[in-house]
C-alpha cells in the first residue's frame, strides 16, 4: 500500500482542520515541521466537513481548505460532505 | 402570489456542472479544427471531452473568493516584514544569495507558465481542462506578481536582485530554467500538460517549494515562507489537474500511450536536471540547513513518485528510464553544482563561497558515500589557496549541453571522476549533451535543438557585448564587456561573499538594530 499526504501551513485557522484529520483517520502519522505540517497516511486519507464544524462551531465549505493547503499526494476525490485522497 | 421558501443552494457537483461545463458552446460557422489547430498534431487521441474531471470542482466565483484570501493575507505579511527591517532577521547574508537564485531563475517562469496555460487553455476543445487552465494561468502570474514583490524588500538593500528580468535573456546559467520551459512552451498543448502540469508539478515541484520555504523558515525569511506557502496553496490544484490530465489521455486511447511515455521520460530527465540549481541551493547556500538534496530527493521523488508510478501502472506507464543514473547522481550533482559556481563566481549574479569545517562535517554525514572521497578535499584546497589570496577563478567558458544548457559537469554514471559528455552527429555538424538522457532528447528532435540559444557559443560568436563595443581595441578585456551586457556589476553583484558589500552592509545595520551607537 502507497502513502498519500496533505500538507498545511502552520495556523489557527489550520489547527482544528489537522485536529479533524487526526481523529477521522487514526492511521494518520503526524509531521511537524517549521511553518508547516505533514499528515502521512496509508492508502487513504478522508477530511470531514461534519468533523471540522463541530470543533470550529461554524459551518465550513472543504474549499476553504485551498487557502492553507501546501501540498498533497494521490488521487482527490472532493464533493459537499467530503475530501478524499486515496491510491487505488 | 405565495413566497417560495430560498432555493437550497446548489452542490458542489451541480456548481461545477453549471459553470463549467454548462457555459461552452459549438461553433457554427467555423470548423472545430479550425478553431483548435493545435489539437491534434501531436498524434493525441481524444474521443469524448466530456470524460474529464476536475476532482476539485473548483468555479470561477470560489477561485476569486478563495484567491482574494490568500492575497489579503499573504500582502498583510509582507507589509509587517518591511515594516519591521524583517531582512535582517535572516539567519547570515549568504542566505540572501539563494533568493537572488531564486529571483532570477524560478520568478520569471511562473510568468512564462502564466503564458503557456493561457495558451494551453485556448487550445483545449474540452471546457473541462479549459477553465483548469485559465485558473492555472492566473495563478502563476499571481506567483511571478507575488514573488517579484515580495523580494522587492530585498533589492532595496542587497545587490543582484537589481534587473532579472534582462539577465534571464542573456546570463548562462539563467539558460538553464529558461530554455527548459522555452521548451515546453514550444511544443504542443497536450506536450506542455505533461512537461509542466503533470511532469514539473506533480512529480518534482514539491522538491522545489517544500525545501526551499522550510529552507527560508528555518532561515528566519517570513517573506519568503509566506509567498512560497502562498504560492505553494495553488500547486495543490495544479498537480491534481496534471495528474488528472495524463490519467484522461490514457484513458482516451490506448495510442496515447507511447506518446504519453516518450514525454514523461523526457520531461523527468529536463526537469530533474534543473533541479541542479535547487539541491545545490540546499546544501551550500543555506546557512542553516534542514535537510539535504540526497534526503529530499528520497522522500519526495523516490517514496512519493514511486507511490505515484505504481499507480499508473494499470496504464502500462513505467518510471522514468532516467531513474537508475538519478539515483546515482542525488549523491553527487550538487556539490559538482557548487563547484562549478564557486570557480565562476566572477560571472555569477550572486557571492560564492566554500563551506567552512562544521558544514563540511553536515555534508559528510549527510554523503557519507561521496563528500569526503571526492569533494571535500578539493574545496579544503580551494579555500586554503583563498585564504592564501590565491582565489581561484576559471577565466575561460565551458562547453554547455545541446539540450539543458547545463555546462559539462556532471560525471560519468561509473566513474565520478571522469566527466561525462555524449556526442551526435546531425547534418553533418556535432553537438554535444551531457548525459544518454540529454542526448536521446536531442536525436529525437535534433531540428529543434539545434535552434538552442546557448550562452557561451553567444559569446564567442560576440553577440554579447554592449552595442558599439570594439573588441579589436588594445587590452580588449571580453568578461568585462559580457558582465556589462548582463547588467552585472563587476565587484558588486560577483566574486566571494567574503568581503562583499553585502556581508559589510549586514553586519553593520544588524549591529545599528540591536546596538545604541
Amino acid at each position: 500500500m502507497s502513502t498519500v499526504f496533505i500538507a498545511f501551513q502552520t495556523n489557527d485557522d489550520t489547527r482544528p482542520i489537522i485536529e479533524a484529520i487526526l481523529a477521522d483517520n487514526p492511521h494518520a502519522v503526524l509531521d511537524e515541521q517549521p511553518a508547516m505540517v505533514k499528515i502521512n497516511a496509508e492508502g487513504q486519507l478522508v477530511i470531514k466537513r461534519a468533523t471540522i464544524e463541530e470543533l470550529i462551531g461554524r459551518d465550513f465549505d472543504l474549499q476553504e481548505l485551498q487557502i492553507n493547503l501546501i501540498t498533497l499526494s494521490g488521487h482527490l476525490d472532493e464533493d459537499d460532505d467530503q475530501f478524499t485522497l486515496a491510491w487505488k | 402570489m405565495d413566497m417560495h421558501a430560498a432555493k437550497k443552494k446548489m452542490s458542489l457537483k451541480e456548481k461545477y456542472a453549471h459553470m463549467t461545463r454548462g457555459l461552452d458552446w459549438e461553433t457554427s460557422y467555423q470548423s472545430p479544427e479550425k478553431v483548435f489547430p493545435q489539437a491534434s498534431f501531436e498524434g493525441i487521441k481524444i474521443h469524448d471531452w466530456d470524460k474529464w474531471e476536475d476532482p476539485f470542482r473548483l468555479t470561477m466565483d470560489s477561485y476569486w473568493k478563495y484567491q482574494a484570501e490568500k492575497e489579503r493575507k499573504l500582502y498583510a505579511v509582507l507589509d509587517a516584514f518591511a515594516q519591521n527591517n524583517g531582512h535582517l532577521g535572516v539567519t547570515d547574508a549568504r542566505y540572501i544569495n539563494a533568493l537572488k537564485l531564486f529571483l532570477t531563475g524560478i520568478s520569471p517562469l511562473e510568468y512564462v507558465a502564466h503564458r503557456g496555460f493561457a495558451a494551453a487553455g485556448r487550445n483545449f476543445p474540452g471546457v473541462g481542462p479549459r477553465v483548469a487552465c485559465l485558473m492555472q494561468s492566473l495563478d502563476e502570474i499571481r506567483h511571478a506578481q507575488t514573488q517579484i514583490h515580495a523580494l522587492s524588500n530585498y533589492n532595496k538593500h542587497y545587490d543582484g536582485f537589481h534587473d532579472f528580468k534582462h539577465m534571464l535573456e542573456r546570463v548562462w546559467y539563467l539558460s538553464v530554467p529558461k530554455s527548459f520551459f522555452d521548451d515546453a512552451f514550444s511544443s504542443g498543448p497536450f506536450e506542455w500538460m505533461i512537461a509542466i502540469g503533470f511532469s514539473f508539478e506533480y512529480v518534482l515541484t514539491n522538491l522545489l517549494f517544500v525545501p526551499f520555504m522550510s529552507g527560508a523558515a528555518y532561515n528566519g525569511d517570513m517573506a519568503t515562507v509566506t509567498f512560497g506557502f502562498s504560492a505553494q496553496s495553488d500547486e495543490a490544484r495544479h498537480m491534481t489537474l496534471g495528474l488528472e490530465c495524463i490519467k484522461f489521455m490514457l484513458e482516451q486511447d490506448p495510442a496515447n500511450l507511447p506518446i504519453v511515455q516518450k514525454w514523461i521520460d523526457k520531461w523527468a530527465w529536463r526537469g530533474i536536471r534543473v533541479l541542479t540549481l535547487v539541491g545545490m541551493m540546499m546544501d551550500y547556500m543555506l546557512p542553516k540547513r534542514v535537510m539535504s538534496w540526497k534526503e529530499a530527493w528520497e522522500i519526495y521523488f523516490e517514496q512519493n513518485g514511486g507511490a505515484l508510478f505504481g499507480d499508473l501502472a494499470r496504464y502500462g506507464i513505467t518510471v522514468p528510464k532516467c531513474i537508475t543514473q538519478c539515483t546515482i547522481d542525488k549523491e553527487h550533482i550538487s556539490h559538482q553544482a557548487w563547484a562549478t559556481f564557486y570557480q565562476y563566481g566572477g560571472a555569477a549574479a550572486f557571492h560564492t563561497w566554500m563551506p567552512s569545517d562544521e558544514e563540511m562535517d553536515w555534508l559528510s554525514a549527510k554523503y557519507p558515500n561521496t563528500f569526503d572521497k571526492y569533494y571535500r578535499d578539493r574545496f579544503t584546497y580551494w579555500r586554503e589557496q583563498a585564504e592564501k589570496g590565491n582565489r581561484f577563478y576559471t577565466n575561460t567558458l565551458p562547453m554547455l549541453c545541446q539540450v539543458c544548457q547545463i555546462p559539462m559537469l556532471f560525471t560519468e554514471p561509473d566513474d565520478p571522476s571522469q566527466i561525462c559528455y555524449r556526442e551526435s552527429d546531425y547534418e553533418g555538424e556535432k553537438y554535444h549533451t551531457c548525459s544518454d538522457g540529454c542526448k536521446a532528447i536531442f536525436d529525437d528532435e535534433p531540428q529543434k535543438y539545434i535552434q538552442s540559444w546557448l550562452p557561451v557559443h553567444q559569446v564567442y560568436q560576440g553577440n554579447c557585448f554592449p552595442e558599439g563595443t570594439d573588441p579589436t581595441v588594445a587590452g580588449f578585456n571580453p568578461l568585462a564587456k559580457v558582465l556589462e551586457w548582463y547588467h552585472l556589476e563587476h565587484g558588486k553583484d560577483n566574486l566571494d561573499f567574503e568581503g562583499s558589500r553585502d556581508q559589510k552592509n549586514f553586519d553593520l545595520w544588524r549591529g545599528m538594530a540591536t546596538k545604541n551607537t
